[in-house]
């Protein structure tokens, strides 16, 4: 079966992370950079001046919680003492679901740990009628946004306070009144539809922009390229964002050929405006957004941010992420957290302090618990309280068909 | 009117109506489509209504749930059924779906319209009819017209729809009904009584079923072109056939024919798509479930081959007058 090795060069690669369990990680090489570049263009500029943009980062809180450079948005004192606080509030929230799961209250979970900065920066700098096509990560913005957290409790436990009345499986929720597209677990498909979504706003001229969601590994899906290719040609007024925590699931962001450039690259062969952005800076993800959000709402067409983070937790309560990556690797992750390096800025500037903070947290996990509480009442997953069967039959059209209602007849006789 | 003049009124007509309509894929825009189905509609409805789109099919198709899911009602064209896979996903898992999964408070009221069938030697790729692998999705209709008279008024019906239609256009019968045979002279849909296309608005709903012919001797169950073969082949036949026009597939308009096997007692079921888990196994598997102790003989299925649609064989490929002849011949004696 081998051959001889002839003259040609070429063998099979296949990308590595750079460490495994057990290994020491070292991130030393990933440059973190200090002078808090580059430069802020006019956001109606043309996206070729955005290209040095796609391979630097944009930051501006320093770790000591110092803000610099181009990029330091306007931004009121309440302004970030709200952003602590619907971050504090996501990671408690997500903290108690986990638990909650762990104890079968309901199938499955997944936390947005380590990047809730980019959820809730980004929502910040959007209009709460802009609408939002969000992966799974992306609970942060409905926090931003007021969402009643119990809604979205009860829809994880699938019960019968769930607006979606047990359809789909946890944490992909559906908020039209908040903006927050419904999520599909098909990973990449809404990318388009958001598009889509943004080019109707044109045509209508409408005020409204889209915002649409992707990992850095479904950028691998056709879909993704469908949006960048749509958006660039009809200029449709929307930013497309990658998420790179770095992990799909098991896979390194080097399976999604993310070793050789950035994912924000991948934004200027189509004729993008492109961002790359320190996902652990709520300021940068703010200040990026409000550029591209202008960008669009002026006529200038789409912009792909790339927000570069760090996906702590598992990928779900599926996954077990010690089976992959050394355990420690979250903490030696060179760019922080986003809870505490906003907290810090906070401290610097004066408008916060240890013992209000540690007031703000105990009251997340105090509203979460209460919340929680209130909508476990309503039954969960395992539990007594769920959902009416025949809801089933529902809303697979707009109006029953006759097919649908023989075979729920057929349903009846099968409970006889 | 032909089915292509049908189909580019009933577009005119809602494009008219309602602002919120807009028409694109490959080619539709300055040009009108490789078979003319958008001709004049950018000239007259503007550029921002009737355009070009880059070819991807998953792209337009996403972009049209998109745009639904904001409050418009887009018609997309996939040029050729055979070019519609890449966007089988955001059709399967999307728009059929998004109700679903969002209980409602999102909806995907779009149309997509595709040419299908062969009888152009077209060959693998511009010959297919796959409606069965949208009949197996939960949350889309499919529906096939077979006459300029039922495109136009189903068109109308599927863009007014509030839920994701596939929109079916046998291409043999966009000029004239195509009755199985290639080499006699080609009948265009002036005179047919079914090429008389009224003007303005009206509406054939989805989910009814039409009666071509009426018969005691056999039930033919057809869609699309096979519906002028089984009319002509039972002509040369000398049979009286109860001949149904499906003209929806999904929703299935089961009544009239549950009602015409338990007359007739015999069935035969038509259509050019392969035969093995073909959509003539359901009509099958439901005509036998319905009508069983009425049978004389065992439901027929008259189909393609379970081949690719081949090129120079394409009228070896076909299920023909001969092929449907024998099929007609061997129910009357069951």
């Amino acid at each position: 079966m081998a051959k001889q090795s002839g003259s040609n060069k070429s063998r099979l690669y296949v990308p590595e992370p750079p460490f495994r369990p057990g290994d020491t990680p070292d991130y030393s090489h990933i440059s973190v950079p200090a002078a808090h570049s580059p430069v802020r263009p006019d956001p109606l500029c043309d996206a070729d001046e955005t290209r040095p943009h796609a391979t630097s980062l944009i930051r501006v809180m320093r770790f000591n919680g110092e803000t610099q450079g181009d990029w330091v948005p306007e931004v009121s004192p309440e302004m970030l003492r709200r952003a602590l606080r619907d971050i504090a509030m996501t990671r408690a929230m997500d903290e108690r679901m986990f638990t909650m799961q762990r104890q079968g209250k309901m199938s499955f979970y997944m936390k947005s740990t380590g990047e809730e900065a980019v959820s809730v920066g980004h929502a910040l700098a959007l209009q709460d009628t802009d609408m939002v096509f969000p992966t799974y990560r992306q609970q942060g913005i409905l926090i931003n946004r007021g969402a009643s957290m119990k809604e979205m409790m009860c829809q994880c436990l699938s019960n019968s306070g769930d607006p979606l009345d047990g359809k789909s499986i946890p944490v992909l929720y559906s908020f039209k009144k908040h903006g927050f597209f419904s999520i599909s677990g098909n990973l990449g498909t809404q990318l388009i539809q958001g598009v889509g979504w943004a080019m109707a706003s044109a045509y209508k001229n409408s005020d409204e922009i889209a915002s649409v969601f992707t990992g850095e590994g479904a950028t691998a899906e056709g879909d993704f390229h469908y949006a960048l290719n749509f958006a660039s040609t009809y200029r449709a007024p929307c930013i497309i964002n990658v998420v790179n925590n770095q992990w799909a699931i098991s896979s390194f962001q080097g399976i999604a050929a993310g070793e050789g450039e950035t994912f924000a690259a991948r934004g200027t062969g189509y004729g993008l405006a492109t961002l790359r952005v320190d996902g652990n800076d709520v300021l940068a993800v703010y200040a990026a957004t409000k550029w591209a959000a202008e960008r669009a709402r002026n006529g200038g067409g789409a912009t792909l941010i790339e927000h570069f983070t760090y996906r702590k937790a598992g990928h779900s309560t599926s996954d077990d992420p010690s089976k992959y990556r050394p355990e420690n690797e979250p903490e030696v992750w060179p760019f922080g957290d986003p809870l505490e390096r906003l907290k810090l800025h906070l401290f610097h500037i004066g408008e916060w302090d240890e013992d209000r903070h540690t007031v703000l947290l105990d009251e997340c996990k105090k509203i979460v618990r209460e919340t929680y509480k209130s909508a476990e009442a309503m039954g969960n997953l395992s539990g007594e309280t769920q959902v009416n069967d025949y809801t089933m039959f529902e809303q697979v059209y707009e109006h029953a068909l006759p097919h649908l209602d023989e075979q729920k007849r057929m349903f009846t006789k099968e409970l006889d | 009117m032909n089915m292509i003049e049908a189909i580019r009124d009933a577009l005119d007509v809602k494009m008219s109506q309602d602002s919120d309509v807009l028409v694109f894929g490959e080619d539709v825009g300055y040009f009108g489509g490789v078979f003319r189905a958008t001709a004049g509609l950018q000239e007259t409805h503007g550029l921002h209504r009737c355009f070009d789109t880059p070819i991807s099919e998953g792209g337009i198709v996403g972009i049209a749930i998109g745009m639904a899911a904001n409050g418009l009602r887009p018609v997309a064209e996939i040029q050729f059924a055979d070019y519609i896979y890449p966007a089988y996903d955001q059709i399967a898992s999307e728009a059929a779906r998004l109700r679903y999964r969002s209980n409602g408070d999102f909806t995907a009221p779009i149309t997509i319209r595709t040419p299908v069938g062969g009888g152009i030697y077209g060959g693998t790729t511009h010959s297919q009819s796959p409606e069965a692998l949208f009949t197996h999705i939960a949350g889309l209709k499919t529906i096939i017209p077979s006459n300029p008279y039922d495109a136009k008024g189903m068109l109308i019906d599927a863009i007014e729809d509030n839920d994701p239609v596939l929109f079916l256009e046998p291409k043999r019968l966009y000029n004239g009904p195509f009755y199985g045979d290639p080499h006699a002279p080609a009948k265009t849909w002036r005179g047919h009584e079914l090429g008389e296309v009224p003007s303005g608005h009206y509406t054939v709903p989805i989910g009814e079923a039409r009666n071509i012919s009426e018969g005691e001797d056999v039930t033919i169950l057809a869609y699309g072109t096979m519906v002028w073969v089984a009319q002509k082949v039972a002509e040369d036949m000398g049979i009286q056939a109860d001949i149904i026009d499906l003209r929806s597939l999904l929703p299935l308009d089961i009544e009239p024919i549950e009602k015409s096997v338990k007359k007739t007692g015999r069935c035969v079921v038509l259509h050019e798509a392969t035969r093995t888990s073909g959509f003539g196994a359901e009509l099958a598997a439901q005509v036998q479930e319905r009508c069983f102790y009425a049978l004389e003989a065992p439901v027929l299925r008259v189909t393609g081959w379970d081949t690719p649609y081949p090129h120079a064989q394409e009228w070896a490929y076909f299920p023909g007058p001969k092929r449907v002849g024998n099929a007609l011949r061997q129910v009357m004696e069951g």
